[in-house]
């Protein structure tokens, strides 16, 4: 029956070059940790979108709870922590999984740096990958601050001293993330949008690119 | 069934997918080009690759559990602590306090060297352009990164000594640590945990009572305000959910928080109210709860 339904919609849409581009494609034997144990190297990426998976879907949890001003900001995250079925775990998801997501990351970078992937023909997806380090940085950097505590605060306190520093830019490059001439509601507000959604779809357009990239151009081969 | 041979699909594909194989473009390498053991992605590979996953999971879970994200006090902007970003901000924190990277030479250091670095990491494949893949065989950029690395955990190290001594000197806590052990003090004694913040104003209790009269008097509306919301020192509305009659005795008598708010009961003496007064406006004082 489901091949039926799935013929069905083949014929009129024409799914089937689409199904085999993402997954009829082979895993060559030297970046298979099953024949060789040193291959787990290349694990790496993938556990970074692993992470990158959990972190979309206990943030979207953690949404429904959340509120972005500065009186309800703590204490909906105090509520979520303390009060709400399993939201220490969801929050913990999210808080540890922002740090292994850049671990994991890291390492990912340092393999394909060290393997030398990134050469030719392969520039463009290492710039891409890049990218897709920095918006992570910047998903780091704007969630920070949501928690509204003490620690939050004073730390972007002190980013926005650094981003006023930067030459002609500076005063302008800061206003503009805190929304005003200090840290308060605006820039709180600020960073929940940049975090919930200007960043994350910009993450997921350069991943959309990443994943087309490297089907087309294949893994890069053994050394 | 991507594999089946003799399947009813209407379109049956040869080759790895369905990049058209045309000339200049980068045809994707069949895989009989890597001799060996290759293997489906779907759904041999992806299925031992979930196992890793699911190990992975349970690991992240026990993590989560054990450890629960840190949740300090509400922002409050005349707190003193000692500011710290994220743990992996730390070596970029501590490098902006060399003395060739602030002050003077800021703009070295926030857009030279930051700019450089990160400049030459993006542009990294078109910086080193030999065709050598082997990272021993590619001495300089090798080295160029392992450096970076090493500097990376000297600058972090750097940062979290710099911090742990600097929390030792002040005798600070991590607010983390000291609101989950207040919080488990407040439990112990049965007193709600919350740190939030009061959305709903909280009424003064027995507004006409003569109380309200030694209260002026006595010099509390300094700090406290005459509306009892808090200045310079708390808000007193609700003081009764935290302390009760002889804590607040206790308190005018003595002082309060090292000496954030001295001892005020001479003053009251001298403001001409008698013991009487004092123990009754602390007797009113733990009347002041919420509902």
């Amino acid at each position: 029956m489901f091949k039926n339904i799935y013929n069905w919609i083949d014929e009129r849409l024409d799914v089937t070059p689409i199904w085999r581009d993402v997954a009829d494609h082979e895993v060559p034997e030297h970046v298979n940790p099953a024949h060789h144990f040193s291959a787990f190297v290349y694990c790496f990426g993938g556990l970074t979108f692993f992470i990158t998976v959990i972190q979309i879907l206990s943030g979207m949890f953690l949404t429904m709870y959340y509120v972005p001003d500065i009186i309800n900001a703590y204490n909906s995250v105090e509520y979520l922590q303390t009060q709400v079925a399993f939201g220490q775990i969801v929050r913990g998801m999210h808080h540890w999984g922002a740090s292994l997501v850049i671990v994991m990351m890291f390492l990912h970078t340092m393999r394909v740096f060290f393997t030398g992937s990134y050469k030719a023909p392969r520039e463009m997806n290492w710039v891409v990958g890049m990218l897709i380090f920095f918006v992570m940085l910047g998903l780091g950097l704007t969630g920070y601050l949501l928690p509204w505590d003490n620690k939050a605060y004073f730390a972007t306190k002190v980013t926005m001293e650094i981003a006023n520093s930067v030459p002609y830019l500076g005063p302008v490059l800061k206003e503009l993330m805190q929304g005003g001439t200090i840290v308060g509601a605006q820039t709180l507000t600020r960073f929940f949008a940049l975090h919930v959604f200007f960043l994350p779809a910009v993450l997921l357009t350069l991943l959309v690119g990443h994943f087309i990239m490297i089907r087309r151009q294949g893994i890069s081969g053994p050394l | 069934m991507a594999h089946g041979k003799k399947s009813d699909e209407k379109i049956v594909f040869v080759g790895d997918s369905r990049v058209k194989k045309s000339k200049g473009f980068i045809v994707p390498p069949d895989y009989t080009a890597y001799p060996g053991k290759s293997e489906a992605f779907i759904p041999n590979f992806l299925l031992k690759e979930w196992m890793v996953g699911v190990v992975f999971l349970v690991g992240f879970l026990v993590l989560t559990i054990a450890e629960p994200a840190p949740l300090g006090f509400p922002a409050n902007p005349s707190a003193t602590i000692i500011p710290m970003p994220d743990w992996y901000f730390l070596f970029l924190y501590e490098y902006l306090k060399l003395p060739y990277a602030s002050g003077d030479y800021v703009v070295l250091g926030v857009i030279g060297v930051t700019g450089v670095a990160f400049g030459a990491l993006l542009l990294a494949p078109f910086l080193d352009t030999g065709k050598e893949r082997r990272f021993y065989r590619r001495p300089i950029t090798s080295s160029l990164m392992i450096l970076a690395i090493m500097a990376i955990v000297y600058l972090t190290n750097g940062a979290w000594t710099h911090y742990s001594n600097e929390m030792e000197a002040t005798g600070q806590k991590a607010e983390h640590i000291q609101r989950e052990e207040e919080a488990r003090e407040k439990r112990a004694k049965g007193l709600p945990t919350t740190n939030a913040i009061a959305t709903k104003e909280v009424a003064i209790v027995e507004k006409e009572d003569v109380a309200m009269e030694s209260y002026k008097k006595a010099g509390c509306i300094t700090c406290h305000a005459a509306d009892m919301k808090g200045a310079a020192g708390p808000s007193l509305r609700g003081i009764g959910e935290v302390h009760d009659k002889d804590a607040i005795l206790t308190i005018i008598k003595e002082g309060y928080g090292d000496g954030k708010m001295p001892p005020m009961y001479d003053n009251a003496i001298a403001a001409g109210l008698t013991d009487k007064d004092v123990d009754h406006l602390a007797e009113w004082l733990a009347k002041q709860k919420a509902e």
